[in-house]
């Protein structure tokens, strides 16, 4: 049972850190803020998710686990609020969506 | 408002439960922090945005969790892909609900949703950054709209 709860914790630690990783990657190759933050916004998302259910998974039913159960829950509900704020932020400073890989849909309009 | 720092240290002592004066310190601080940021976005002046948890909530949490996985996938082949094949767009989406609380929870599960992107909310009409033309037709289908709207009703 030890190992079999070990295992689906790795399995999800280890999904959590490639889905964080290609995040990243998306963030530096994305063309402009906006795209840049779709890209982020699996690192802030999906990545919390299956990382602290991983350790949830190591630290078993103890109050270690409720605390993570809250840091994940401040950090679904505090994260896309903090990425309205840059996105109105960037628009609201004149920042136009729509980099040069879109160039193509800007002249549709 | 003194009710509100209480509440806020005794929140911070049953969390931490621990007495060194650099961590009590710590807490002061951060309760003081808290309540200044909160008098600074009229939270006082307001009536109380609290969590109102139930059943429902929890239940289109779960498919909130769904549509995360999903889309994450979706924005992940993307990167991936070598020709980065995006299209971005920008949409106006009319908010189902009225109560402003729930527009909130729209507007967040936008953008928890890798791929979708709130920009601005003004008077019900949220204005979304889209990754992909398939992202914002998606979201033009309005199931998470029809899903936030259902919450609102008692």
């Amino acid at each position: 049972m030890d190992t079999l709860l070990d295992i689906l914790s790795w399995l999800l630690l280890t999904t959590g850190g490639i889905f964080v990783f290609a995040g990243g990657l998306g963030a530096l190759r994305m063309p402009d803020l906006y795209t840049r933050m779709h890209a982020a916004s699996v690192t802030d998302s999906i990545g919390p998710i299956l990382i602290i259910t991983g350790i949830m998974l190591q630290s078993g039913l103890a109050l270690a686990s409720v605390k993570l159960v809250a840091i994940l829950l401040f950090l679904l509900l505090a994260g896309p609020t903090a990425s309205n704020a840059l996105a109105s932020a960037a628009l609201l400073s004149g920042y136009k969506p729509g980099g040069p890989a879109s160039s193509t849909q800007d002249a549709e309009k | 408002m003194i009710i509100f720092l209480l509440l806020l240290a005794a929140t911070w002592l049953l969390w931490s439960g621990l007495y060194k004066p650099l961590l009590l310190g710590l807490g002061v601080l951060s309760c003081v922090l808290t309540f200044l940021l909160a008098r600074r976005i009229d939270y006082f002046d307001n009536e109380l945005f609290a969590l109102r948890l139930s059943l429902r909530l929890l239940r289109y949490w779960l498919w909130l969790g769904g549509e995360i996985i999903r889309s994450s996938l979706d924005v992940i082949r993307i990167v991936l892909h070598p020709k980065l094949p995006i299209s971005p767009r920008v949409i106006d989406i009319k908010a189902g609900a009225e109560d402003p609380f729930y527009q909130v929870i729209l507007g967040n599960s936008i953008t928890l949703t890798p791929g979708t992107l709130t920009i601005d909310v003004h008077e019900g009409v949220i204005k979304v950054h889209a990754l992909t033309e398939d992202g914002a037709r998606s979201l033009e289908a309005g199931e998470m709209n029809r899903r936030v709207a259902a919450l609102q009703e008692t």
